[in-house]
């Protein structure tokens, strides 16, 4: 679950990170009160999406009075803002943040994440803040300083002073430092946070540490202990169908081809997938329907899969193990009654009470193409589109 | 022969007494699993399946000799349930197990490094020794006892593999889920290495998926150490970078982990790749000759 950046910001002042004054507004008379109180003579009016590359999309505006931040959040707000990290639609800005200005002398990197092959929290450090990491990662590999945290011992002090010396930060700095990265250690371990990162970390002309953005990411599966966190959600952001996916204890990613999936099973359904691609189709979707596909949830998966206009054929594809073949087929006739289903139906069954299952279609006068294997399956979709 | 575990495993379930649990342990019991013992804390004292049920893992272990547990612990309760058993004793813990949170696995991973304990999973179907012992949640019949290893990360691809090598009259030695989460216990070389020493696995069939280098570090290893013959199908061909394809590993970011690098890594070492699951038994038939 991704926070937005006023509420990360919250958090890194909770946990003792420094960061620039600001405030979140709904409305341009809001943020250019919000301007009125920071004071000062230069503000940042930030769109409140959760995608990067908000700047070189005019989501980040500079202005110098209290029109000019009224105006640019006027700009911003009930529009949508698509970054090269939201697709062509972009992401509702429904919120911006209005920061006061800072003098910036230098930009740095610094993040935090579950590095899964060390599994230990890592912790990156770059001079070369303010750009696309990835690309610093691909060029200059040796830019990017990472120490990894036992997690008995917690970040030691003699790893924050390596990562503050990579940075060439001077010793008034490096006090500043050391605390910062331990607090963001602290934060991240107790937030149950999979990422953090701080692009830039600036240093001010009044030679001052504070993060300039701030973007984390809470762990799905902690959020049952995170509770405040959880009540930050902001489902505005989310893709619609995938979101009303999980409320089904569906798992669907939306892809861009024409024939859709449904499998139970992650590594199945992203074979699925590839097969229908090695066989000439496009696959629309990931789907996975889980362990135990009752006739409810399958139903509720073929209603997912045609909110997809683009959705041309269906391969459904079980490999029942605990589940049995005749309550799958019992549940894709009863889907199919009820829905109406349009498009060609591939069906594939395997596994417990296969022959049932098989029968219970066959008799079952729908215009369902039963599939003898995987391959078959694959081949029998992709020409019936 | 097998690895890990076979007829004669003792086997304790932690959590026998919730729904998964109770579900699952009857059939393990009904395949023929020697599941001596139940963990519930509070429920110490009942019979459950036909089973004695213990409040700790450490009276279980007194009671009943058990070496090996299979968890179904909920998540929320789980690292603490894996540590109680490595901590007890417990020689192989299978944990079935999803959604734990990934920083528990962290403290889980660090601890067990001072306890001479195996961790296959979490989020995993467990592990199988087809005509002894079955701990998890595969169905049984479609293995036969046989020559193949069988690795997988994930669940119902694993049975596609398992059911292929019945087919064609390979059968399996052992087959392991290792699971799909991105911190987990055993992997890929783990497995390998033991494969490697089982007299009676002839051929090793490996299934992986985007997200991670565990695949390429696997690849690395066979080269060096496997002299098996080796069939591989990676998962995820066409997935997306930066979406997460339902197992939490699953995930393709910065360019690492895609399913392209794996086959790459794999070929170089003269492992037999598939592109297609559905020729995983026929490839690994071919190679065996």
């Amino acid at each position: 679950m991704n926070l937005h950046e006023y509420q990360a910001k919250q958090l890194f002042a909770r946990y003792g990170v420094p960061v620039t004054k600001g405030e979140v507004a709904s409305t341009p008379a809001q943020a250019a009160a919000a301007a009125g109180r920071l004071g000062g003579d230069l503000w940042v009016v930030k769109a409140q999406v959760h995608a990067g590359g908000r700047g070189k999309a005019g989501g980040v505006k500079l202005v110098r009075s209290a029109e000019e931040v009224a105006a640019a959040a006027d700009a911003m707000l009930g529009q949508r803002l698509t970054t090269k990290q939201t697709g062509a639609e972009g992401l509702p800005i429904n919120q911006v943040f209005v920061e006061a200005g800072s003098k910036v002398e230098r930009e740095l990197y610094l993040s935090m994440l579950v590095d899964r092959s060390k599994e230990r929290i890592a912790i990156m450090v770059s001079q070369d803040g303010g750009m696309d990491i990835e690309e610093v990662a691909a060029n200059t590999p040796e830019r990017i300083i990472t120490v990894a945290v036992h997690p008995a011992a917690g970040l030691q002090p003699y790893q924050a002073r390596q990562l503050g010396f990579a940075l060439d930060l001077d010793g008034a700095q490096l006090k500043q430092f050391i605390p910062l990265v331990q607090n963001l250690y602290r934060m991240f371990d107790v937030s149950d946070a999979s990422l953090v990162e701080i692009n830039p970390l600036i240093v001010n002309t009044d030679g001052d540490l504070l993060a300039l953005d701030a973007k984390i990411n809470i762990e799905e599966n902690a959020l049952f202990r995170q509770p405040d966190l959880q009540a930050q959600r902001d489902t505005s952001q989310e893709d619609q169908i995938e979101r009303s996916a999980a409320e089904h204890d569906l798992n669907y990613v939306s892809l861009d081809g024409n024939i859709a999936c449904m499998v139970n099973g992650a590594g199945l359904a992203m074979a699925t997938m590839d097969l229908i691609k090695l066989h000439g189709g496009e696959p629309a979707n990931f789907l996975d329907v889980g362990g135990g596909a009752t006739p409810d949830r399958v139903a509720a998966a073929f209603k997912l899969i045609l909110t997809n206009p683009a959705v041309a054929a269906i391969l459904v594809n079980i490999f029942g193990g605990i589940v049995r073949c005749d309550d799958i087929a019992n549940g894709i006739i009863q889907a199919v009654r009820e829905i109406g289903i349009s498009v060609p139906v591939v069906v594939r069954l395997e596994g417990t009470n296969v022959e049932a299952g098989k029968a219970l279609l066959a008799k079952s006068g729908l215009d369902i193409m039963a599939a003898d294997d995987l391959t078959d399956a694959a081949c029998k979709v992709v020409a019936a589109v | 022969m097998s690895i890990l575990i076979n007829k004669d495993s003792r086997i304790l379930c932690q959590g026998l007494t919730g729904r998964q649990g109770s579900f699952h342990a009857e059939q393990c019991i009904e395949y023929g699993t020697r599941i001596v013992a139940g963990v519930t804390p509070g429920r110490g004292g009942e019979q459950h399946l036909g089973v004695p049920v213990f409040d700790t893992v450490v009276a279980a272990i007194a009671d009943t000799g058990a070496t090996v547990s299979m968890l179904f612990v909920p998540a929320p309760f789980a690292a603490d349930a894996i540590l109680a058993a490595a901590d007890g004793g417990i020689e192989l813990i299978v944990c079935i197990t999803e959604g734990i949170p990934v920083l528990d696995m962290v403290r889980v991973k660090a601890v067990l490094k001072d306890y001479d304990c195996r961790l296959i999973g979490p989020n995993c179907p467990g592990i199988i020794t087809p005509g002894e012992c079955k701990i998890g949640i595969m169905p049984g019949f479609i293995h036969q006892p046989g020559k193949i290893g069988v690795i997988s990360r994930s669940g119902t691809l694993t049975y596609e593999a398992v059911y292929q090598t019945t087919c064609n009259g390979l059968g399996q030695t052992t087959c392991i889920g290792i699971g799909g989460d991105p911190v987990r216990g055993m992997g890929f070389i783990d497995c390998l290495e033991l494969f490697e020493q089982d007299p009676a696995t002839e051929g090793i069939i490996m299934v992986g998926e985007i997200g991670g280098t565990d695949e390429e570090a696997a690849a690395r290893y066979i080269q060096e150490h496997v002299s098996k013959p080796v069939v591989a199908y990676i998962a995820g061909v066409t997935a997306p970078p930066g979406k997460r394809m339902g197992h939490a590993g699953a995930i393709i970011s910065g360019g690492e982990g895609t399913a392209v690098a794996k086959y790459e890594a794999l070929e170089t070492a003269n492992v037999k790749t598939v592109r297609s699951p559905a020729e995983l038994g026929s490839a690994m038939l071919e190679l065996l000759g």
